[in-house]
């Protein structure tokens, strides 16, 4: 194993590509970052580490617009982020430029997934070591998309999803709570997948909501007031349960 | 024959355009609008070469959009204008534009500004200006009228008499104009001044 895993460009033999592989793991170490599409809203939510003291936490922006109509979370390595998301905002430009209309979501994931998938086949360079969630509405349609990518250069379309630390725990809670929703009820979802492996608290989580008007961050209070609603509703679910049975 | 000129008021700038798309002795259109709004408190009047009009002023759009994405806070007028005129003088010695621009814009800290941008990138901040065979005319209106902190009825009062003074004394002279604002509240749309209406499309 251990000849088939230097270069990106030699296949192992039985059919794996080690390098993206362990770009594959480089995704998982990174922090959680949860997707989630409502009828006329997308969501984003993702971890916050414990910012440093001195730090200035509003220069760690972890949710970004590609474009008006565009928003893209990640997990894994940040430097690699940068230089995507760099791209990805020069492409929605000169989509712009060059047919005079913005990029459908579906189209600039494909471009994203597409530089990814270059940087595995190719000499002496290494894949990005991120999965991204890129949502946003389509113009003229109004239709909202959520879509994921990974290091190995695939995507798809999920209605809820999500990736980095723990991210098959957040999965397995949207499977079994996902229905369609619109509004607050899609940012609440989103955030009780997120707290499902994150501390509670809005300091611990950045959420950003995407709705045909454009990219809003929430900030810290909604955010906390959001977490303190699904607190409660925990625990007058937990105090259902307990209570029936001693009214025997 | 393209006119183009604007002034800086009391808490806004003003351009005005013509409206003529003109191919040596045809007029293709007379509802052609010539002034861009570069961003939300940006307004791009530009008059020269039909291609190189729209490609130049449209590549300035999408980058200072791109600016803004990446650094997410908008260009301020005096920035957009200095990338203008180094895009102009980059190009100049190998494949010009031939664009004549006024930038007009508001910024919150130091309030309206219009920049005077030539095709060979000359670039000049000023209170008023003005391009084309127009130019003779409307600057000198302005010269005599234009007083600093103007307000908006006076400043479109003296933009409607340089529009007068292109109509009566140019030979040439277009038929519509378009006027366009930018303020705190943003860049739009003034109003037209129009003599010649283009014929609305007949329905199949």
């Amino acid at each position: 194993m251990a000849r088939y895993d230097r270069a990106i460009t030699v296949f192992s033999p039985d059919g794996h590509l080690f390098q993206v592989e362990y770009a594959l793991e480089a995704v998982r170490k990174g922090n959680a970052a949860v997707g989630v599409r409502g009828t006329d809203i997308v969501v984003l939510g993702v971890e916050k580490k414990s910012a440093a003291k001195l730090q200035d936490s509003r220069s760690v922006r972890k949710i970004v617009n590609l474009d008006d109509h565009i928003a893209l979370a990640c997990a894994g390595l940040k430097a690699d982020a940068r230089v995507l998301i760099n791209r990805a905002r020069i492409e929605c430009q000169s989509h712009r430029l060059t047919v005079e209309d913005p990029v459908t979501v579906e189209y600039i994931t494909r471009y994203i997934a597409g530089l990814q998938q270059k940087y595995t086949q190719s000499g002496g360079v290494r894949p990005f070591g991120l999965s991204t969630l890129i949502v946003g509405f389509d113009p003229y349609s109004g239709v909202p998309s959520l879509y994921q990518t990974d290091p190995s250069g695939t995507f798809s379309a999920w209605k809820a999803n999500a990736t980095g630390r723990n991210s098959n725990s957040i999965r397995e809670f949207l499977e079994k709570n996902y229905k369609e929703t619109s509004g607050q009820e899609t940012i609440k979802l989103a955030i009780r997948a997120l707290l499902e492996v994150v501390e509670s608290g809005g300091k611990n989580i950045e959420v950003a909501v995407m709705t045909k008007e454009g990219l809003r961050q929430l900030d810290e209070a909604e955010i906390d007031a959001i977490a303190a609603e699904i607190e409660a509703e925990k625990e007058a679910v937990e105090a259902a349960k307990k209570a029936p049975p001693k009214e025997k | 024959m393209e006119c183009v000129f604007g002034l800086v008021g009391n808490d806004f700038a003003v351009v005005v355009a013509d409206t003529s798309a003109v191919h040596s002795i045809l007029v293709h259109k007379s509802n052609e609008d010539k002034i861009m709004i570069l961003d939300s408190h940006k307004l791009i009047a530009a008059s020269g070469e039909p291609g190189d009009r729209v490609q130049f002023t449209e590549y300035i759009q999408k980058n200072v959009a791109l600016y803004q994405f990446r650094n997410g806070i908008p260009l301020t007028t005096a920035a957009a204008a200095n990338f203008t005129r180094g895009e102009l003088a980059t190009a100049l010695r190998k494949n010009p534009y031939s664009v004549n621009i006024l930038l007009a814009g508001y910024d919150k800290e130091t309030g309206p500004s219009l920049y005077y941008i030539d095709y060979i990138a000359t670039l000049h901040k000023v209170d008023k200006g003005a391009f084309g065979y127009g130019s003779y005319f409307s600057l000198s209106m302005m010269d005599r009228h234009y007083h600093s902190g103007m307000t908006v009825e006076e400043a479109i009062d003296l933009v409607d008499k340089c529009i007068m003074e292109i109509r009566s004394r140019l030979v040439v002279a277009p038929p519509n104009f378009v006027i366009k604002i930018v303020d705190k509240d943003g860049a739009r749309e003034y109003a037209w001044r129009e003599s010649v209406k283009d014929a609305a499309v007949a329905s199949a």
